[in-house]
């Protein structure tokens, strides 16, 4: 297993590699810098001051040694400046940290506390109304795009019921936070719920038509032992793996959900930070993003080995 | 002495799209304490289903025990509620299953599947548990149970694996056990050994052994009685030797023809049973096996033929023998 932990620690390291390059090279192809932005929208007009913001910093330079400067700081722990606030970097991003992780980490729970057991009650109770009601709900809840269930909910709790503080200064208790977060939460996790209950589901009665749980029936044990202990552990594997692969998705729920909520997160922010062609902003938020996605799916293997001794005790 | 297992008519039915299926139709035997007897049969021929049928095990819906009585050690199980028949399943009938690889939970260490075998029938602490799962492990003649207790079962070969699926259905000494195929995974040296350890077993514990099985040699090797099913009917009973010997109906006379003989010659073509085993959702009106019988005549056709004793101890449902 360390060896296994070794490796894809290697792995990570190409992976965030990638990451880098594609994300230099993506945002330089993208038409415009901060410059040209700056004269486009802000009115500045002396192309002789143009030439000093971009010589200043650094646009004309070799794109590799822009790079090498980048990485060179990132290794050092130096993420540069700002472009627009002209303020360190890390210094912007660390405040919104926590505030997506909440955001983020509600989400998960919220996609897993509901998605995983509507997802047995819909296997076990199979061609019921209520797994033909699950399915329908689940189902209409992958097709909405967040923006829009975002606009609805923004609607429902608070223009008409009132029920939902707006964020307009950060909350003073964790009690606070969580009542805050917790509506926006549930419309960014509401779609890996809908992935997760289906996902379960069909898991769910793939395993329950097994053998090994025939078996368990008939060692006399009761239909809820036969469930929980034989059965949900191993049709949670395949949705392990989803769990890792959706937390990847829920940056660009994230996203739209922070900017319709008008929560000040890191997600919105990457997408300030893209308008202004603010280079060290989005580069630093992009790996920030990827090395918390990349270390996701480890934990998420590394829980899957946990759970399975099949893989674990593979030599 | 009495029969520990004694099932009378029993029938068992499912509920499907393309109608009714009658796997289990009257099907009546009993067995004694210590005893093996065969049921034997071509695939579709409702053996596993009266398996499960004792068991209770039937999916349902779409199956449905529609008659009949299972009475272990004189309790009928089919009267029982759910909660009282659990408490019957794995201490007083057990069942093995064809395939160890797939019968054992594959997140599970065996021990511990063992273990909650017995902390789910007896009042022990979960430590005594582990030890009677070591200790059946020994039992069951795999070595170093301490060590494979702790395993998962892919770490185990396929005839540990049974082994390991006998031990536990037997680790709360149920009256009766029920072998469905136990040793067609296996290859041919393993099939023997736990044959033989089933056998010991029965007769150490005193077990009344049901053995479920389409291999007519395993039957003559383990089987002092067996009865013959075909489309969900019981149609010839008797000791194995006497089947053997004597063989009635003409499909038992058929099943034995067709098993391959040693120095039988060269060239010598093997006799099959023309035709396949009806569907039983679209059973013929009379026999069910008179389509692929050369002796049917024409009453054949029309009636179901009763059990009747063809010689002593030994009964057939055949119009013509």
């Amino acid at each position: 297993m360390i060896q296994y932990t070794l490796r894809r620690l290697g792995l990570m390291a190409v992976t965030l590699f990638g990451v880098s390059v594609a994300i230099f090279v993506l945002l330089r192809i993208v038409p415009g810098n901060i410059a040209d932005i700056l004269f486009d929208s802000a009115g500045m007009i002396d192309p002789a001051e143009k030439q000093q913001i971009v010589k200043d910093l650094g646009l004309d330079l070799p794109l590799v040694t822009q790079y090498a400067h980048w990485i060179g700081g990132l290794l050092h722990g130096d993420l540069g400046y700002s472009y627009v606030s002209e303020k360190p970097v890390l210094d912007e991003i660390l405040p919104r940290i926590p505030i997506t992780a909440r955001l983020a980490g509600l989400a998960l729970l919220f996609a897993i506390c509901t998605g995983v057991p509507f997802g047995v009650i819909s296997a076990v109770r199979q061609n019921s109304w209520l797994d033909y009601l699950l399915r329908v709900v689940s189902l209409a809840a992958l097709s909405m795009p967040s923006f829009w269930l975002g606009l609805l909910v923004l609607m429902a709790f608070v223009n008409w019921l009132g029920l939902l503080p707006i964020y307009d200064k950060a909350p003073a208790t964790t009690g606070a936070a969580i009542l805050m977060y917790c509506v926006p939460a549930a419309t960014v996790g509401l779609r890996s719920s809908a992935l997760i209950m289906r996902l379960t589901r069909s898991s769910m009665l793939e395993v329950l038509r097994q053998d090994y749980v025939r078996t368990a029936r008939s060692k006399g044990l009761s239909e809820a032992a036969v469930t929980f202990t034989h059965a949900l552990r191993n049709a949670m594997l395949p949705v392990i793996t989803v769990i890792g692969i959706e937390t990847a998705f829920l940056f660009g729920g994230l996203i739209v959900t922070e900017t319709v909520f008008n929560i000040p997160g890191v997600a919105r922010f990457l997408v300030e930070a893209i308008r202004w062609r603010d280079y060290p902003m989005v580069q630093n938020l992009v790996m920030f993003i990827a090395i918390v996605v990349v270390s996701v799916n480890l934990i998420v293997d590394l829980a899957y080995m946990l759970v399975d001794p099949r893989i674990r005790l593979r030599t | 002495m009495a029969p520990v297992l004694e099932v009378s008519g029993l029938s068992t039915v499912f509920h499907t799209r393309a109608g009714l299926v009658r796997a289990v139709q009257d099907v009546s035997f009993s067995v004694e304490a210590g005893e093996t007897l065969a049921i034997v049969g071509e695939s579709g021929c409702g053996k596993t289903m009266t398996a499960l049928s004792l068991m209770r095990l039937i999916p349902s819906p779409p199956g449905e025990i529609v008659a009949g009585s299972v009475k272990v050690a004189g309790t009928d199980l089919l009267q029982l509620d759910e909660p009282a028949m659990r408490k019957m399943r794995g201490s007083q009938i057990a069942m093995i299953f064809q395939e160890p690889m797939t019968a054992l939970n594959p997140l599970l260490t065996v021990g511990r599947q063992i273990a909650e075998m017995v902390s789910l029938h007896e009042n022990v602490s979960r430590r005594a548990a582990d030890a009677r799962a070591v200790e059946m492990l020994r039992h069951v003649r795999i070595p170093a149970p301490e060590r494979r207790a702790k395993e998962y079962p892919h770490q185990m070969s396929g005839g540990m694996r049974q082994r390991a699926m006998i031990a536990m259905a037997l680790v709360c000494r149920p009256k009766v056990l029920i072998a469905d195929e136990p040793t067609t995974a296996l290859d041919v040296t393993i099939q023997a050994q736990v044959l033989e350890l089933i056998g010991d077993l029965r007769r150490e514990l005193g077990t009344a052994v049901v053995l479920i099985t389409h291999d007519l040699g395993v039957v003559a090797e383990t089987a002092d009685r067996m009865i013959v099913m075909y489309a969900g009917r019981k149609v010839e009973e008797g000791t194995t030797q006497e089947l053997f010997a004597h063989p009635n109906h003409p499909y038992l006379q058929g099943l034995l023809a067709s098993v391959p003989k040693f120095g039988a010659g060269e060239g010598t073509r093997l006799r099959e049973i023309p035709g396949i085993v009806p569907a039983l959702n679209n059973l013929p009106q009379g026999c069910a096996f008179a389509p692929r019988c050369s002796a049917a005549v024409a009453k054949c056709q029309q009636a179901i033929p009763p059990l009747e004793t063809k010689r002593p101890g030994h009964m057939a449902a055949c119009w013509v023998s």
